[in-house]
């Protein structure tokens, strides 16, 4: 339509800035305020803590299952049934609780908290009416959009260090810990164990940015927070149904979903890196992708909230 | 760029005001996508230093032009300047030292008023971030809010959350505040702090863009004012200049109803009419645009006690901006289709 319509409200937020207010500026804590704000505002609220509590409850539920179920005896794995991965090595060492844990809530818990996160984070200050102050501020739209997406990377590593964390507590109050035996066979120290499964949570942390991404862009869709954590949840519920409908297969690799289990590839000696580095290419595609989406659908919207 | 400036009646007060204008826009105009137009070629003009009254029925087309001034949303058609910046184009530079309130304050429900302050100062990149403590808490001793500082701003009452999206206005210095209804919800008590606060402002050198539907508000506060309808500017200038456009009526109690139109005729007074024991009737122009009231109202009055008529009661009914405003729009405050 007409020019002004085209013109991107960011142009001047780059390295351009007043004389009048560029004299006193620039240090690391004028840049990173709003940052820091977002961490802060994220986790004082209790619906963060509570998609927390959720995520650290599941180890400690899978956790003392196990206890129970092998009280006399028997093997948590050979009761029937398959179960997530690794949670016969449980009763052996602790330590495979991180593992069995996030392997339980990779495909839908932790990415649910995470669409909810992303879903929110600019639909859900347009729904309160404080999108509108923030760009008044004026915080710019492409610099509000990178700290609502650093805000949901952060969130997805915390998210997935609480899971960790609380499964490694678990298996440790609950079962031997030592020397851990890796898929391959070969059997290193507890220490390495313990960096191993430092690795495995940060790449699954690394596995949701393609999530958060797809989030972020349907955040800047829609006026409704609800909304845009309904279709983050309810896309990620069909992508993965998709990925187990075998006639489907010619889809399977490009789904943001399908490398996601390749996590478990980091407890081979020598780690087997292929599908990692599929998993991470495809995220890096999926973030470009949506992030480009949303900075194009954001910088250019008309705020009406 | 549609149309220039169609409306020749405006011509010269734009001229007059142009140069040390803190808002401008020329044919600014938006058009949504459902094709409905917002704001029509609207030519708006707020000399620094002024209190300015922005009026205009529900649906006018007021707060699409505030936020087309902000930045907010964008205008399909001509343009707006922001302290001599082009909008949106300079919003980095400009907005800054705009402290704004649209459409009712908006805030983080599970912080607390002071954390809230800190957040939207925290998106400012221009504020300096050793001195945002000291700010927020000038900023809610300025609105009388600081003993509430602490709690969770869910459990604000809707006064309240006015007085912190005033704060929020208030974090920096500005040249130009744009306050969008900022006694909506308050009690009388709560107006009367606004309004001198407004006036307190004033007087520091902030130009105040203040849009309200409470017409005595404007006439209280206000130096300037524009009236918009339908998306049209119907007419801007100061207050004075409109209360003078629209001339009181004299109104006389007596009981010689008859004689006191002959004698009010005489005397150049148009379009008498006795009612009962009320005789009104149009005052001669007066001579300035100043809107002085006609010299010869004494003279008036002694000529009808000279011609023996019994004055009851003598006066100038007092015209309202309310008044002013319904013969500008032809409507009261309904909502516009």
């Amino acid at each position: 339509m007409s020019q002004a319509e085209l013109v991107r409200r960011d142009e001047q937020y780059g390295p351009a800035l007043a004389p009048a207010t560029a004299g006193h500026q620039g240090g690391p804590r004028w840049r990173w305020a709003l940052y820091r704000s977002e961490l802060l505002t994220t986790f004082r609220r209790w619906r963060t803590l509570a998609l927390l509590g959720v995520l650290a409850v599941i180890p400690v539920l899978v956790g003392i299952a196990v206890k129970i179920e092998t009280a006399d005896g028997g093997n948590a794995g050979g009761g029937g049934g398959e179960g997530p991965a690794f949670i016969s090595q449980i009763t052996n060492n602790g330590l495979f609780l991180v593992f069995t844990s996030l392997a339980a809530t990779l495909p839908f818990f932790l990415p649910m908290t995470v669409g909810v996160i992303a879903g929110d984070s600019i639909a859900g200050e347009a729904n309160a009416g404080t999108l509108r102050y923030l760009l008044v501020a004026p915080a710019g739209r492409t610099r509000l959009l990178l700290v609502k997406f650093a805000g949901t990377m952060v969130f997805c590593l915390v998210a997935t260090l609480v899971v960790a964390a609380f499964a490694l507590a678990t298996g440790a109050l609950l079962f031997p810990v030592g020397d851990v035996t890796l898929l391959s066979g070969t059997t290193v120290p507890f220490s390495e164990g313990l960096l191993r499964a430092l690795a495995i949570a940060l790449a699954v942390a690394l596995s949701l940015t393609g999530l958060a991404a797809l989030g972020l862009f349907i955040s800047t869709l829609t006026n409704s927070g609800i909304a845009a954590m309904a279709a983050t949840v309810g896309l990620l519920l069909m992508v993965q149904i998709v990925d187990t409908i075998p006639q489907l297969h010619a889809a399977h690799p490009y789904l943001f979903t399908h490398y996601w289990l390749s996590f478990a590839d980091l407890l081979r000696d020598p780690v087997y890196w292929e599908e990692l580095l599929r998993n991470a290419g495809l995220q890096a595609l999926y973030t470009a992708l949506f992030g480009s989406a949303a900075w194009a659908r954001f910088t250019t919207r008309d705020i009406t909230a | 760029m549609q149309g220039q400036n169609d409306r020749p009646e405006h011509g010269s007060a734009m001229a007059q005001l142009s140069g040390s204008a803190v808002i401008e826009t020329r044919g600014l105009s938006k058009r949504y996508r459902g094709g409905q137009l917002a704001v029509d070629r609207l030519d708006l003009s707020v000399p620094r230093g002024s209190v300015f009254g922005f009026l205009g029925p529900n649906g006018s087309g007021k707060t699409t032009t505030i936020r087309m001034l902000l930045g907010l949303i964008d205008a399909t058609g001509g343009g707006a300047r922001l302290l001599g910046e082009p909008m949106p184009r300079a919003a980095k530079r400009v907005l800054p030292r705009v402290g704004a309130l649209i459409e009712g304050p908006a805030l983080y429900g599970f912080l607390s008023g002071r954390g809230n302050l800190h957040r939207y100062d925290a998106a400012d990149p221009t504020a300096d971030p050793r001195t945002r403590k000291a700010r927020v808490e000038a900023a809610l001793e300025r609105v009388g809010l600081s003993a509430a500082a602490g709690k969770k701003a869910k459990a604000y009452s809707l006064g309240m959350k006015q007085r912190l999206g005033i704060a929020a206005a208030l974090l920096q210095p500005r040249e130009l505040l744009v306050l969008d209804e900022p006694t909506n919800g308050l009690d009388p008590q709560g107006m009367r702090e606004i309004r001198s606060l407004v006036r307190a402002l004033a007087e520091d050198g902030i130009t105040v863009f203040l849009s309200s539907h409470l017409l005595d508000e404007i006439e209280q506060v206000c130096s300037h004012t524009a009236v918009m309808n339908r998306g049209r500017l119907v007419t801007q200038g100061t207050v004075a200049e409109m209360s003078a456009d629209a001339r009181g009526r004299l109104a006389v109690t007596t009981p010689d109803g008859a004689d006191a139109v002959r004698v009010l005729k005489e005397h150049g007074v148009t379009d008498v009419t006795a009612d009962g024991d009320e005789v009104t009737g149009e005052l001669p122009a007066p001579t300035g645009p100043s809107g002085e009231p006609p010299p010869d109202l004494a003279g008036l009055n002694a000529a009808l006690v000279q011609a023996g008529v019994r004055v009851r009661a003598f006066g100038v009914t007092r015209v309202s901006l309310e008044d002013v405003f319904v013969s500008l729009t032809g409507e009261g405050f309904d909502v516009a289709g």
